[in-house]
């Protein structure tokens, strides 16, 4: 019986799609010859498509409801085994040190393009993680994280151009400049949560890159600025492959040192302080946590990441014009944090893996891309919401002392 | 030790605190009840300047702290149980417990004070590393109180912590109230819906209807009042 409606209702949606798809489908005008085509063998296909994948989506959906039963009466052990690989040294050491290896010898194995490739990526590592504490921490959806990206690359390529300054000493003001615009952005939203703070966030964002478009006077408009210097070795000229691999380790150095402050932030007292804002903000304030200066942070530290990244983007292209920081790449380090896990390290740099390197090796399918793209967002949102790797907090041990074991029954 | 005198406190344009004026004196166990809707909580709100009231003085230990940001106040030392618990549930309760010391800095001492609310709630030691918002209702609230005594508040604002709770644990609860006031000086400010119950622990109480006190007295003289008798403890 379940079947036979399951059936049914995939009929009545291929039908639909035939319909809906018709006109684009199955006419066509020949514009040269002046004749229309009908091309009713479309109609088949997408009649037999979207049947196939009705009946297979809504086999995985009544599938994932038993699940859920099945996980309410007893913890799933897939749940269980990623819980273990994240907390257990046994589980994850091993793969920490093959991942570490494999990281450092890339250079040597590959060619430059794959280890330009990997940069990027690396680059999305970095940028990921800085999005991880506003969005994944303190619970703060930013859709215009790429503004602070923009404003670090500019700063480089700006300040580069003007005086000559080189990538060393305007790294750490990419830095602070990303983190001052955070909280400039901040304070217009400290007042709004969920969807309102996500419009306005997407706001900025528009803006700084209109300024960045429109202001020809300073930032040289539409047609950008090119010829930036690569970042410098100890005054030594190094040829393309060489900087290619001296970025490389440079950026696996900033996604090492991201990591660990990311790290070193979730288990602080900072960041307790951003769940518990994300939980209840009038418990927050009845317990004298400072809301306005508890969000600021949260923004600065995030922009703080993006506006390294920026300055790495900067010196990485040689070029930098307002069309690399549009809303897309806003929306590519959200995606990154939603698919690896909010709140999880492990996730981010996964899902920036993949979401970076897979349209890079599967160049034939480039033109489905955005279409791959929604489709497995939305595969996710519906089977693992959490991620790739759901975020595991680490709790907050004191050390035991002998008064817990005299504790017994209650 | 608090004072407020004609405080007025709005939502918008609705005026919830109709002029308020009343004293807390040092080391007192004073008890605010009245129907739902009164204002009691919105009062608590006012005095921590989570709401902060329009017009009117709050003085605590002569200073006034009307316009002032919420952590200013706590960091005075003024720490509120808020109505309905409002734990961190992704929390754990020794989390919690660490939020509610998150103006200070000693830690050691917090070490101490936390093994201080473990002694007062052992069943809270027992869940210790246990996310808040798989603890029991009463279990919630003994995390609450414990919570709000991790600032070492000099004042104490209860609001309704008998909510929802079994007679048992609301006899532990205010028993537990009693002690801190006793033991460690701390003044408290208790909003009850439990009338009979809290002005049997309090020294004095008020009673408010529609945003204004309407009357005040000893624990014992509003007992006995007729008035409080029909409306609050339904004899
Ligand atoms: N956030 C708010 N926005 C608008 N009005 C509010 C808000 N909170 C409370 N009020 C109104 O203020 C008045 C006083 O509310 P308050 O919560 O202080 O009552 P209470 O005495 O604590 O009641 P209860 O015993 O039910 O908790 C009520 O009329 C209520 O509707
Ligand atoms: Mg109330």
């Amino acid at each position: 019986m379940k079947h036979i409606t399951a059936l049914k209702n995939s009929l009545l949606i291929s039908f639909w799609f035939m319909f809906l798809t018709f006109p684009i489908m199955v006419i066509r005008v020949n514009t040269i010859e002046n004749v229309v085509e009908w091309r009713w063998m479309n109609m088949l296909y997408v009649g037999f498509g979207s049947f196939v994948l009705s009946f297979v989506w809504r086999y995985l959906i009544s599938r994932k409801e038993a699940g859920v039963k099945q996980a309410a009466a007893a913890d799933t052990p897939s749940k269980r085994l990623t819980e273990r690989l994240l907390t257990d040294s046994a589980f994850y050491r091993p793969v920490q040190i093959m991942a570490a290896v494999f990281f450092l010898a890339f250079p040597l194995i590959f060619s430059t393009y794959q280890i330009n490739i990997m940069t990027t990526a690396l680059m999305y590592v970095m940028l990921g993680l800085g999005l991880n504490i506003v969005v994944g921490l303190a619970g703060l959806l930013d859709l215009g994280y790429v503004a602070f990206y923009a404003v670090g690359a500019y700063s480089y390529a700006l300040l580069n151009h003007h005086f000559g300054l080189g990538f060393w000493a305007i790294l750490p003001v990419g830095a602070i400049l990303g983190a001052l615009f955070g909280i400039l952005l901040g304070f217009p939203v400290l007042r709004l949560r969920g969807d309102y703070l996500a419009i306005v966030t997407l706001g900025f964002g528009e803006i700084i890159r209109l300024i960045l478009e429109n202001w020809n006077e300073f930032s040289f408009g539409p047609s950008g600025i090119a010829n930036i210097d690569r970042p410098g070795f100890f005054n030594i000229d190094l040829s393309l492959e060489q900087v290619t691999v001296y970025l490389y380790y440079l950026v696996i150095g900033l996604c090492l040192f991201t990591m660990v402050v990311v790290n070193r932030l979730k288990d602080s007292r900072i960041g307790r302080a951003w769940v518990a804002l994300r939980e209840d903000e009038i418990a927050c304030q009845a317990m004298g946590i400072d809301k306005t200066k508890t969000k600021l942070t949260a923004f600065a530290l995030g922009a703080t990441w993006a506006g390294m990244a920026g300055v790495v983007f900067a010196a990485k292209t040689t070029f930098v014009n307002p069309a690399s920081f549009t809303f897309m790449e806003s929306a590519m380090f959200l995606s990154i944090v939603v698919l690896g896990g909010m709140g999880s390290i492990t996730g981010v740099i996964i899902g920036a893996m993949i979401l970076i390197l897979t349209p890079e090796y599967l160049r034939a399918f480039s033109s489905y891309r955005m279409l791959l793209f929604g489709a497995v967002m939305v595969l996710m949102m519906v089977f693992r919401p959490q991620g790739i790797i759901a975020g595991v907090r680490r709790m907050y041990h004191f050390p035991v002392k002998q008064s817990e074991k005299g504790i017994g029954g209650s | 030790m608090l004072e407020l005198d004609d405080v007025k406190t709005f939502y918008g344009s609705i005026m919830a605190l109709k002029g308020v004026s009343l004293k807390i004196g040092e080391g007192e166990i004073i008890t605010l009840i009245g129907a739902n809707g009164a204002g009691k909580s919105t009062a608590l709100m006012s005095i921590c300047g989570i709401v902060p009231p329009r017009s009117g003085k709050i003085l605590f230990r002569g200073r006034d702290i009307s316009g002032r940001d919420p952590h200013g106040i706590v960091s005075l030392g003024i720490s509120q149980v808020p109505e309905g618990r409002r734990i961190f549930p992704q929390l754990t309760v020794m989390e919690n417990l660490d939020m509610g010391a998150f103006l200070r800095n000693d830690k050691g001492e917090i070490k101490k004070d936390m093994e201080h609310c473990f002694e007062l709630f052992p069943i809270l030691a027992q869940r210790r590393h246990q996310p808040g918002g798989t603890l029991s209702g009463g279990e919630q609230q003994m995390l609450a109180i414990s919570r709000a005594l991790m600032a070492r508040p000099r004042l104490l604002l209860l609001d309704e912590p008998s909510l929802g709770l079994a007679p048992i644990f609301v006899r532990l609860i205010f028993k537990i109230i009693e002690k801190i006031n006793r033991e460690d000086g701390t003044t408290i400010f208790l909003v009850e819906q439990n009338a009979h119950l809290a002005l049997q622990v309090a020294h004095r109480g008020y009673v408010m209807e529609n945003g204004r006190i309407v009357l005040e007295g000893s624990a014992q003289s509003l007992l006995n009042n007729e008035d409080v008798k029909r409306a609050y403890l339904g004899i």
